[in-house]
């Protein structure tokens, strides 16, 4: 099983309703993110284009955080994502340094956090919390293994791309247009 | 003392009232929220943090939609809000507000206590007082005016479906001044002119078949900014499906960010871009002939009436491409039936002209056979409801919001009439203002006339959640209990299905408010009242009109919904059309109309251009926000905020603003704004910007809101008014921007 997430721009609307909705699930803390929402506008008026996403740890199959944590807080789980063992992090943030996309900060409590896919959600047979809430069905999660899935439905549109590919992290976060 | 506060001031987050609440709660709370580590192994450190608590469906009220929720509650504490997978305006999905409801039932500024006015009005100085003395003194106050004015002198203003308990008391009492600003404020005219053509309102939620469309062309609508949850869905599918979406906005919305095609209008001339559209379709043959000829009376009129309307005269108008105007007409003939002009939904934008804008978009959705076609707009289903028997209501005089002649076409009492009379007591005078859920200084425009009609005023009382600026004048304050912690009135919802809704408490009121029901029942009894309450409490009520009505209310309790049977609601599904105009016919040209000295048939009038140095003024929708209700919901502050004022790059450059810098808005009559941050952008014309509404408070009370933004009212000095139905027309101000030093 890998575990992906396959996001698709031309449905998102940008209203956010995914950021609060991790933030109540995982009760991140005030003024902290485990997703965001980037609008970027190109061309200039009246040949424009917008482009909406919905952001967050990129699961990467090749992750500098996991390279690069001294502790192996930071780990694959076998299933496709990343994720951060409390116990063994000591907030050196080298892991916030090494990722390219900024998807980590220090929690208050002194460990780095970041989105889990939801994973605790995902293994009770739920979606992850910005997935169902979305109102557009813009979010899919699924198994990239599982040919009849959404996500392979939507893995195999030309118009699949990954954030920062020079990076060459292999996310399994990836978008369609 | 000022505003009474919560006992307990629970925040929006969990991990800061955990760190600040009190001993054991705290303590338990920590041991049931707090690293909970489940059995993951290898992978340890899969943190569980264990928000699915005890489930509660009922209805939303974070906007008007009225989505079905599941509100998961751990302690008396709401944790999380999802969309409720059985009812069919949510559909398991939920907008931002709706996800954010508990930054209001947990709102650290609630009011809580009810409260009695010992400042000037306006002053927000107040007395904590129980409901005995806070009722007892608003019953004793009316019953004075009553005696002096009669009964009429009482006017009640009312927002969400929480009012249902208010509207029946005042009726009870003999007022028939009942008004709520969403009609001459906001949807008004569109209701009017739909009603005028098709026999029948566009609904709330609008009755539009989207995801079935083919074509679906918006006016100004910003779907996906403005979120109302079905609504977006539908869009979301008919945009993944390749529909051909047609954008007209002078702004790049994220909606016209989609569409095939977008049409950047010159503001206020939406008119002739209809009346061309109709032209092409009518002279080139591409409407619905034979559906016209069954259901439709006037076509002749209309075809000699749009004769002159050619896209290149639209074009000089609108500043569009004439061949543009053209294709665009016919790509929606070729869609059609299964194309759809949305009938808009804040539709008060110039005033003279908002009716008959509204009644083109009818004709043309008419043309395109889209009323009761599948893919246009549906011919809806609801259920039936009965009431609980209370006696009839006593006759009562005409409103007082209009005069003889006066904007005959109003469905509703109109808000800013009743502050008219209330300022020059024609036709008779109005003493006390009762006004429930809408804040009243923001959601009337021309603020300093609200303030001086309520100087004038005997009695204020003011029911609420939460301290907006309305509350801050009130001479009694009465603490509702937020929509998390109440139970309201069936909620009966026409739609595909039919279905009625139950909201209710999924935790309980906040201090020592009470829910609206109890209100209502108690001050009803203090006013004679009582046989219009007879219902000894909630379940007693809810029992009574399920058994009524056939629903089984544990069902209800159970799934928050009772969805009804399947019912044909287009043609395609068997439906037979029908239409309640006098003629029975779609009314292409209105009799009704043309009889009171209206045009029978939509005119276009060019509207005032900006005064040199000057913007049009134009306001609407950011996603996390409902009015100015949600500014000081502290969830919903965590989102973007999309409190700037957006600025055309090429403008911005020529005034020397750049993004981020904080300018004043000075408007035609000198108004001048508190400081905004201007958001420069490419994404709206040069020739007017764009303020999200609900912005700029004032309120004390309101902590976390206040003086964030500005609210595009303080910019609203001039209002043209509808006269076919009264609609307060507020994109006719114009402003000019001033950079802070």
């Amino acid at each position: 099983m890998r575990r992906v997430m396959i996001i698709d721009e031309s449905r998102c609307v940008g209203c956010e309703a995914c950021v609060l909705a991790c933030k109540n699930e995982n009760d991140v803390p005030e003024g902290m993110y485990r997703d965001w929402v980037t609008q970027e506008a190109r061309g200039t008026f009246p040949e424009l284009s917008l482009s909406i996403r919905s952001e967050r740890c990129n699961h990467c199959q090749d992750a500098p955080c996991v390279t690069n944590c001294p502790t192996g807080a930071s780990h694959y789980r076998g299933d496709g994502t990343v994720q951060i063992n409390r116990a063994l992090c000591t907030g050196c943030r080298a892991c916030i340094a090494a990722c390219p996309y900024g998807a980590r900060f220090v929690h208050p409590d002194g460990y780095v956090d970041k989105c889990t896919l939801c994973v605790h959600r995902l293994d009770r047979g739920q979606g992850t919390a910005c997935e169902e809430v979305c109102p557009t069905q813009a979010i899919a999660v699924g198994d990239a293994d599982d040919p009849t899935s959404e996500v392979a439905r939507r893995m195999r549109r030309a118009s699949l791309y990954v954030l920062q590919p020079e990076a060459a992290t292999r996310p399994n976060v990836a978008y369609v247009r | 003392m000022q505003w009474a506060r919560g006992m307990n001031a629970l925040t929006f987050s969990r991990r800061r009232f955990l760190g600040v609440g009190a001993g054991t709660m705290a303590a338990m709370a920590a041991t049931q929220a707090d690293s909970v580590f489940r059995g993951y192994g290898a992978h340890a450190g899969v943190h569980d943090p264990c928000t699915d608590g005890r489930v509660v469906r009922t209805v939303c009220e974070l906007c008007f939609w009225k989505c079905g929720i599941q509100a998961h509650v751990l302690r008396n504490h709401v944790t999380k809000i999802q969309g409720s997978p059985l009812h069919p305006l949510s559909l398991g999905r939920l907008c931002p507000r709706g996800t954010g409801g508990g930054g209001l039932a947990h709102d650290p500024d609630r009011l809580v206590r009810p409260l009695v006015r010992v400042g000037p009005r306006g002053s927000e100085r107040f007395e904590a007082v129980s409901w005995e003395v806070a009722l007892g003194t608003i019953a004793e106050k009316l019953e004075v005016i009553r005696r002096r004015h009669g009964p009429e002198a009482v006017a009640m203003f009312n927002h969400g479906a929480g009012a249902s308990w208010f509207k029946h008391l005042f009726r009870a009492w003999g007022t028939n001044n009942i008004a709520a600003p969403s009609f001459a404020q906001c949807r008004g005219p569109r209701d009017v002119a739909f009603d005028l053509t098709f026999g029948a309102e566009p609904g709330s939620p609008e009755t539009l078949d989207i995801a079935a469309s083919d074509c679906l062309v918006l006016i100004g609508s910003h779907l996906g900014e403005n979120m109302h949850n079905t609504q977006v869905q539908e869009f979301a599918d008919f945009v993944a499906k390749g529909g051909d979406l047609i954008v007209v906005d002078p702004r790049f919305s994220v909606a016209a960010s989609k569409a095939r095609t977008w049409l950047p209008i010159r503001p206020g001339t939406d008119t002739a871009l209809l009346l061309a559209w109709i032209h092409v379709l009518i002279t080139e043959g591409r409407y619905q002939r034979e559906y016209i000829e069954r259901y439709a009376q006037g076509f002749d009129e209309l075809a000699r009436h749009v004769a002159p309307f050619t896209p290149e005269w639209a074009a000089a108008e609108t500043s569009l491409d004439p061949e543009l105007i053209r294709s665009t007409a016919r790509r929606m003939g070729a869609a059609a039936p299964a194309a759809l002009v949305h009938p808009g939904r804040h539709a008060t934008w110039y005033g003279a002209d908002d009716t008959q804008r509204s009644r083109a978009i009818a004709i043309l959705d008419a043309l395109l056979g889209a009323w009761g076609h599948r893919g246009g707009i549906f011919v809806p289903a609801g259920m039936r409801l009965a009431p609980y028997p209370t006696p009839p209501y006593p006759s009562a005089r005409p409103a007082a919001d209009r005069r003889p002649g006066e904007a005959p076409f109003a469905l509703e009492p109109i808000a800013q009439g009743l502050r008219r009379a209330t300022l020059d007591s024609d036709p008779y005078p109005v003493k006390a203002w009762f006004v429930y859920g809408t804040n009243l200084i923001q959601s009337l425009p021309q603020k300093a006339e609200t303030i001086r009609a309520i100087q004038s005023l005997d009695l204020l009382v003011a029911v609420d959640v939460i301290p907006a600026e309305i509350v801050g004048y009130a001479d009694v304050v009465l603490p509702e209990a937020s929509y998390l912690e109440r139970y309201d009135d069936l909620i009966g919802l026409s739609w595909r299905r039919g279905a009625v809704a139950l909201r209710q408490p999924a935790i309980p009121p906040l201090g020592d408010s009470k829910p609206g029901w109890w209100i209502a029942k108690k001050l009803g009894e203090r006013l004679g009242l009582g046989a219009y309450f007879p219902w000894r409490d909630i379940d007693d009520y809810l029992e009574e009109r399920c058994r009524r009505s056939n629903l089984d209310l544990a069902t209800l309790k159970r799934d928050g919904v009772i969805v009804g049977p399947e019912r044909a609601s287009t043609v395609e599904e068997g439906l037979a059309l029908s239409f309640h105009t006098p003629s029975a016919k779609i009314e292409l040209s209105s009799e009704r109309l043309r009889e009171r000295g209206f045009d029978a048939l939509p005119v276009y009038r060019r509207p005032a251009d900006p005064p040199a140095g000057f913007f049009r003024l134009l306001y609407g929708r950011a996603p996390a926000q409902t009015f100015g209700r949600t500014a000081n919901n502290r969830q919903l502050g965590e989102l973007t905020h999309g409190d700037r004022l957006w600025l055309n790059a090429s403008a911005a450059a020529r005034l020397g603003v750049r993004n981020g810098d904080r300018v004043r808005m000075i408007n035609q009559d000198g108004a001048r704004s508190e400081p905004v941050a201007v958001k420069v952008t490419q994404r709206i014309r040069a020739d007017c910007v764009f303020l999200p509404h609900g912005w700029g408070h004032t309120a004390r009370g309101l902590r976390y809101a206040r003086g964030k933004g500005v609210d595009d009212g303080d910019m609203i000095t001039r209002v043209d008014v509808d006269p076919v139905m009264g609609g307060t027309g507020m994109r006719g101000n114009f402003v000019s921007i001033e950079r802070e030093g």
